[in-house]
């Protein structure tokens, strides 16, 4: 019996994408909202349906749609010499585009807890967070503290310097990447403290989200980056 | 508690030659202001004056556009939480006492912005955001307001779409202020806690951006939100009394 290959809608949009670039429809590379590995009540009790539903479909989907936007402007700038507007394009691809890749990693941050969220680090993450912050609840004392004290709107994140070889902890303003603090930093956690990612739940009570999410922070993942980094 | 009667005189924005275009106090300027700050607090009968004022309205008086879940929240535990932690972060400081403006200014420092500063001014913007608005507010203003207005933007549509867009593009936390300055009136977007008096300017209305301003009624809608606010809340008449007074203290001398 001849069996088809039956290409599959994944397989007909990633065709789609190559032809449309190879035929210069776009000169930019546009990019799409990135699928969440679980469902959106999946976290519950810890970060409601209603949040990570309007997170993801609202607020991530805004900062795709903009960054694709600016990116296509820039593109157009770029192509007819127009250097102010380079310049103006700026904040709007660092505010969209880092939206982009904060909420890109914060996805994976999380996870279910019949899916690993919520257990501790091991291996050498593990053993890393251990020398450093003395043991993991030491770590999330700090994240949770710094978080707390953002003023206004960013992330606490918890980052693998590269060069230095140790684990740092720090903060970023609105959507400012880590690396934005250090050339060298890579994220491993991010916890999003803008309002938006727990209002509707905690309210003004920000130390109470930051107590709960650590139920459904995926260590796994972090663990994964950051063996990858390390060798 | 905005005792406009405090604001700095006009005379020292006036005569700086260091100040630009958005108004931004030179460090010649910061003393003048400093000086006007000073004086002000030494005729203040009033010391410790971090006082959580209520709005001018019940707290469900601005429903259905803001809702009294909102202000219970925003009122009752943000702005509260600003001033109870803004008097325990000046106790046995030499800030303690100072009059909230004087705290504002010399927290602000030029832009390196010292601890007590985000209370302080978040105290002041939040009291003043709740006299920007009323019930049954909203649509166009009239008289001198509308005449200015429309000598500064060419149009209330043209100044709508500035106030409007400054509100929609402030990234992240902030502010969009109508302001008076050196005789104009202009609109201001701000960061997170910093408001015009840091700026040199004489603040006339504003809608606080912050997320917890409008996430419980429109979510992640914040133009919705800025609609509503333009078309069912603003106060024009303290928008006008701000104006008067803020003319009276340009104008009038020494």
């Amino acid at each position: 019996m001849a069996i088809r290959c039956v290409a599959s809608r994944k397989t007909l949009a990633g065709l789609k994408e190559t032809s449309s670039r190879l035929l210069g429809f776009r000169g930019v590379q546009t990019f799409t909202l990135p699928d969440l590995p679980y469902d959106y009540g999946a976290l519950e009790p810890a970060i409601s349906g209603e949040i990570m539903q309007i997170h993801h479909q609202k607020h991530h989907q805004a900062y795709v749609t903009n960054y694709n936007n600016a990116l296509e402007q820039l593109d157009q700038a770029v192509n007819k010499g127009d250097a102010s507007t380079v310049v103006k394009l700026q904040s709007a691809i660092k505010f969209n585009g880092g939206g982009h890749v904060n909420h890109s990693i914060f996805w994976k941050n999380l996870a279910p807890v019949n899916e690993g969220g919520g257990e501790p680090p091991k291996g050498s993450l593990g053993s890393a967070i251990d020398t450093h912050f003395g043991s993991p609840e030491g770590l999330v004392k700090k994240m949770s503290a710094e978080g707390a004290a953002v003023q206004g709107s960013g992330w606490v994140w918890l980052g693998l310097d590269k060069e230095l070889k140790k684990l740092v902890v720090d903060t970023t303003a609105n959507q400012d990447p880590l690396v934005t603090k250090g050339g060298s930093l890579v994220p491993l956690v991010g916890i999003d403290v803008w309002e938006h990612a727990y209002y509707l739940q905690y309210k003004n009570v920000r130390p109470e989200y930051l107590k709960n999410v650590w139920k459904v922070i995926n260590w796994k993942y972090a663990s994964e980056v950051y063996e990858k980094e390390c060798n | 508690m905005y005792d406009a009667t405090r604001l700095p005189k006009s005379r020292a924005i006036h005569k700086s030659q260091n100040t630009d275009s958005t108004g931004v106090c030179s460090p010649h300027l910061s003393l003048k202001l400093e000086l006007q700050f000073k004086r002000m607090a030494a005729s203040s009968a009033v010391t410790a004056n971090y006082v959580l004022k209520p709005p001018p309205y019940a707290l469900d008086a601005l429903e259905p556009h803001m809702s009294k879940q909102t202000l219970e929240f925003h009122w009752g535990k943000h702005h509260r939480a600003y001033v109870e932690n803004l008097k325990k972060q000046v106790l046995g400081t030499e800030l303690e006492g100072k009059p909230l403006e004087h705290i504002i200014h010399s927290t602000y420092n030029n832009g390196e912005l010292l601890p007590a500063f985000n209370n302080a001014a978040q105290a002041w913007n939040h009291e003043f955001f709740w006299e920007s608005m009323k019930p049954g507010g909203g649509g166009k203003p009239s008289g001198e307001l509308l005449a200015l207005l429309e000598r500064d933007f060419t149009s209330y549509e043209k100044f709508y779409e500035e106030f409007n867009a400054a509100a929609a593009t402030q990234f992240g936390a902030g502010w969009a202020w109508l302001a008076y300055a050196n005789d104009k009136l202009k609109v201001v977007k701000t960061p997170n806690a910093v408001n015009p008096l840091v700026l040199g300017s004489f603040p006339l209305l504003t809608i606080d951006v912050w997320e917890h301003a409008y996430y419980l009624d429109f979510q992640n809608r914040r133009p919705d939100y800025i609609k509503t606010f333009m078309t069912n809340l603003v106060s024009w008449e303290a928008v006008s009394a701000r104006l008067e007074a803020a003319k009276a203290a340009s104008s009038s001398s020494s």
